[in-house]
This record gives structure tokens, sequence and C-alpha cells, in this order.
């Protein structure tokens, strides 16, 4: 497995091993590896959200170390499998081949697609998403509103967000060479905010009072919607272990399912594990 | 003595080298990161290819080359003349109470980050040209005219200094012979300081191509060759600083080959620069 993340990530991934190896010595060394070190690595989407908790448990947990990587739902997969690392991260859920992984549902991501308050479209389908996002829908007017222009904002290559997006709405159209591109969930939203004709897909929870976010075929985005599955362009961000958890990998998965560490999920704009109230 | 000297010698040159060897350092990291997927998809279809997907394995960059040229000629455009224009009233026109004031004033400009270039494009700007232009704003018209004014305090400058290398003699003769002021400036002062003006010209470009952050900002990022100054385009840098955090195996490598055509275009510019700095210390 080594070498697949390796290849990935040649020189940080060599920096990353350098960094682990000193960190796990120093650790070592000062505190005789009481709670030891923990690798987590896979999804660059789940990264963000994993490297915050991460923070918070080492924060609380005096003498845990907690590394995380990227490389993609596949490779941490790979990694859970092979052992490389302690715990997998994907935002996709497992292919029927993948077996012998226990999968913790950790966070949803659902993503809501945003219009300006002054653009009178309230509700599309998946349908008209892909005709606007693949540029044979050119015009508001074609899809119940107003105005000749229309302007469809994506993310960049390799955005977690647009892979979610390419493989839930476009399946196998392309999104057109058309689009604005903006790096960040805020540039996005930003322009969504002062453009009447602007239209972009976020990720639910960094939905502003400037912009509104729209129904998909018939269904208004919200927690609970995403949780009984009928808002369907969510994904689940998995923790991936080989076998049932054990050790300091159970320990951080129970922390990662705490209702301290869902708020955080929640404040950062995800959908939480369970529905809100359910108990454990 | 003399081993003292000596010493003071080889630890400056040690210094000295430290600053080509990171050029190098830098130049040897950006080809040997980039040059295999160039020669592995063939330069052809790299640097004329339309479509950049580098995730579903289609790597071209002409968008990219040609959203740089756009942007970089769209600012020389509007940015050369009014630079120039600044540099020879402060050169020759301006009382010194007034040019001791725009002086500072310009350099200040060089001092404010481009992020605030952006920021500023993208709540002013932008929103102007949505409104009163057309098109979605985010333009290349937006991010030439922020690059005009950020390549300012370079043209500025650096033609200022030009025009005043011109000896004094040659503007006292030309008023000698009943050239008015202004004849003196355009007949005479402007001709004999324009190889320093280009070369000011030429690294305004420099730093017009080399700008991210601000053109990111108010371009709109779209791959695609725009055939409008309303059109959204992509450049060279933004390309990179966009795609970089998440860019992994070919799509990185990709991004390290796109480094390495900005990297020849600067080096193009560079030495139009020398040729031109080089005629014109001959010719005074």
């Amino acid at each position: 497995m080594r070498p697949a993340l390796g290849r990935d990530i040649p020189l940080s991934g060599v920096v990353l091993a350098a960094a682990c190896v000193l960190t796990s010595l120093l650790g070592a060394g000062c505190r005789g590896g009481e709670g030891g070190g923990l690798t987590l690595a896979g999804s660059t989407s789940v990264q963000p959200i994993a490297e915050l908790l991460g923070e918070h448990y080492m924060a609380t947990h005096r003498g845990s170390v907690i590394n995380v990587q990227g490389g993609g739902s596949s490779a941490g997969i790979q990694a859970a499998l092979s052992g490389a690392a302690d715990i997998g991260m994907s935002s996709r859920n497992l292919k029927p081949e993948e077996t012998g992984l226990q999968a913790t549902v950790m966070a949803r991501d659902a993503i809501v697609l945003v219009v300006n308050r002054d653009n009178p479209v309230r509700a599309l389908t998946t349908e008209q998403v892909r005709g606007i996002f693949s540029g044979r829908t050119r015009a508001w007017a074609e899809v119940g509103g107003t105005g000749r222009r229309l302007t469809f904002i994506t993310r960049e290559e390799g955005s977690g967000t647009r892979g979610a997006f390419e493989d839930l709405v476009m399946k196998k159209e392309e999104i057109s060479s058309d689009a604005i591109v903006e790096d960040s969930t805020g540039a996005a939203r930003a322009i969504v905010e002062s453009d009447p004709q602007a239209i972009a897909y976020i990720s639910f929870g960094m939905v502003t009072p400037g912009i509104v976010p729209l129904t998909l075929d018939g269904v208004t985005p919200s927690a609970e919607a995403v949780h009984s599955g009928r808002y369907h362009l969510a994904r689940p961000f998995l923790l991936l272990t080989r076998g049932a958890p054990s050790g300091p990998a159970a320990a951080f998965i129970e922390y990662v399912l705490s209702p301290e560490a869902q708020a955080l999920v929640t404040q950062e704009g995800y959908v939480q594990a369970r529905p809100a109230g359910s108990g454990r | 003595m003399k081993a003292k000297e000596w010493l003071i010698e080889r630890a400056l040159l040690l210094m000295a080298l430290s600053a080509v060897t990171s050029l190098a350092l830098i130049a040897i990291f950006v080809l040997a990161q980039g040059l295999p997927i160039m020669l592995r998809e063939g330069l052809g279809s790299f640097l004329l290819g339309h479509r950049w997907a580098p995730t579903k394995h289609a790597f071209g960059i002409l968008p990219m080359m040609v959203g740089s040229t756009c942007v970089t000629l769209g600012a020389l455009a509007l940015g050369g003349p009014l630079g120039v224009a600044c540099s020879v009233f402060l050169a020759e026109v301006a009382p010194r109470r007034v040019a001791d004031v725009v002086r500072p004033a310009i350099q200040l400009l060089a001092g404010i980050p481009s992020v605030v270039f952006g920021f500023v494009g993208i709540t002013v700007l932008v929103p102007l040209i949505r409104n009163h232009i057309g098109g979605p704003g985010l333009s290349v018209l937006a991010a030439a005219i922020i690059l005009g004014v950020m390549i300012l305090p370079t043209v500025i400058s650096i033609s200022q200094d030009a025009i005043e290398a011109v000896p004094r003699t040659y503007k006292e003769a030309a008023l000698a012979l009943g050239c008015t002021p202004w004849q003196a400036i355009t007949r005479v002062i402007l001709p004999a300081a324009r190889p320093g003006i280009t070369a000011a010209l030429v690294l305004g470009m420099g730093r017009a191509i080399g700008e991210t952050m601000a053109v990111i900002m108010v371009i709109g990022n779209a791959v695609k060759i725009p055939h409008s100054l309303l059109d959204p385009a992509r450049t060279l840098t933004g390309s990179i600083a966009m795609e970089m955090g998440y860019a992994s195996g070919e799509h990185r490598e990709a991004l390290f080959a796109t480094g390495v055509v900005l990297f020849v275009f600067i080096m193009v510019l560079n030495t139009i620069v020398n040729l031109r700095l080089g005629r014109r210390r001959e010719a005074s």
C-alpha cells in the first residue's frame, strides 16, 4: 500500500512519514507511548473535518497523536485494508467488492444548489441542474426563471465537493468549460450573493442569508431529508477499520460520535451522523 | 591581511552563488516534475490542446496560455500609456512640490497586497462591469483593469529613470533651437529614452503575467478561450494556484508542466529586457 500512497503524494508523503517518525519518537520519549499515535488516511473531502476533530481530540486527550493524510477515498480504503493507516477515510460508500472493512458514518455531506435572493427560481429537478452545468441550458427563462443570461459556478478540478457533484448529478456528462471556476465555497457564495443570474453548488450548512437554497426534485434540503434519504444529493463520510475498531482507533471513533464532536460537525457545515435527538 | 581578503572574497562569492543556486534548483525541480508529462502527452497536444480536465486525463493548456496573454496585453494597453505619461509628468513637467507627493504615493501603490486589489476588484469592479457593460462581470476586462493599475509602479519608476537619464543638454539644445517644451519631450527626450521605456513596459508585462491572487478573484477562471473582453478566462498562474491543493499524480505533474511554460514565458521577457537595456547602455 505504501507505494500507492507514495505515488500520489511523493514529496509530502516522505515529509509526512518523516514527521510521523519524529513525532512518534518524541512522543514515545516524553510520554512513554501512552495513548499512542493514530494515522488516518483517505478522502480529501473528509480530511478537513477529520483534522479539526483530531486537533480537538489531541487537546482533550493528552499524549495522543492523530495524523491525518489525504490521498483520496480509494487510497483510504486501500490503506485501511493493508493496515498502512489505522483508520481509512472515504467520502463514498464501499463497493460490493471492498469487503473486510467496518464502516462508521461520522457525518454526512449534503450539497445544495443556491441562487441569489432576487432570482425567482426556487426549485429545480436533477435533470434541469444537469442541463445547466453541462451548458445546454443557457438562460434562466428555460428553467422557469427570468433573464437571458445564466452564470453557473463550479469548483476546481480535484475538489471533493466537485467530485461528489459530478458523481451524484452529472453522472456520465461533463461540466461545461463555460463554467466559472472558483477554488472555495466562500468565493462561489460571494458571486451568487452579488449576481442575480448566478447558480452554484455548495455544502449544506454553508448557506448564508444572502443566498437561497433550491428545492431539488421537490425535496427541500434539510438534515432530516438527508437522514431519511429523500434528499439524494448527499454522501456519507466514512471511517473505515479492518474489523471492529479496537484500542486507540476505537477511542477516537467513539469521540467522533460523541455529542461534543458532532456539534463541531454541524458547526462546520456538515450534517451530523445520526438524526438530531436520536439516542446512540 | 592577504588571507583575510581572500577569505572575504570567497565568502562573498559563496553568498552570490546561493542566489544563483536557488534559481538553478527551482528550475531543475520544476523541469524534472513537469517535463515528463509534457513529453508523454506530446508537446503539441499539451501546448495546443483545448481541453483541460486533469482528473479525466486531458491536459491541454492553450486556453490558459491565451488567457495569460490576453490579460497581460490588456494590462499593458491600459497601464502602459498611463504609466509612461505619469513618468513624463514626474520627470519633466511636475513642480518639485507636486512630484514629492505623487512619487511616494506611487511607491505606496506598489506596497498594496495583491489580494486587496482582488478584493476591490470583486466588490466594486466586477458588479460595475456586470451591471453597465454586460456578461458575468468576472472577465478578462476586469483582470486587465486590475493588472493595469498593479503594473503602474513598475512602469512609472523605470521609465522615469530612463527619462531622467537622458542628458540635460539634449533638452536644452532642443529648446534653444526653438522647440516648445512639448516638442522637446515628444521629439527628443522620449525617443532618446525609448530603450529604457521599452524595458519598463516589458518588466510591467512580467509583473502582470506572474500576478496570481488578484487575477483569480476577478477573472472567473473558466477553462475556455475567451471570445470577448467580457468573457471569463483563466491564466497559467491561476490554474496552478487553484488546483495544487488537491492535485496528485498526473494532475500534479501537469501543474508543474504549466509552471515550465510560465518559466519559459518569463525567461523570454527577461531576455528582451536585458537586450534592450544593453543597447541603451551602448547608446548613452
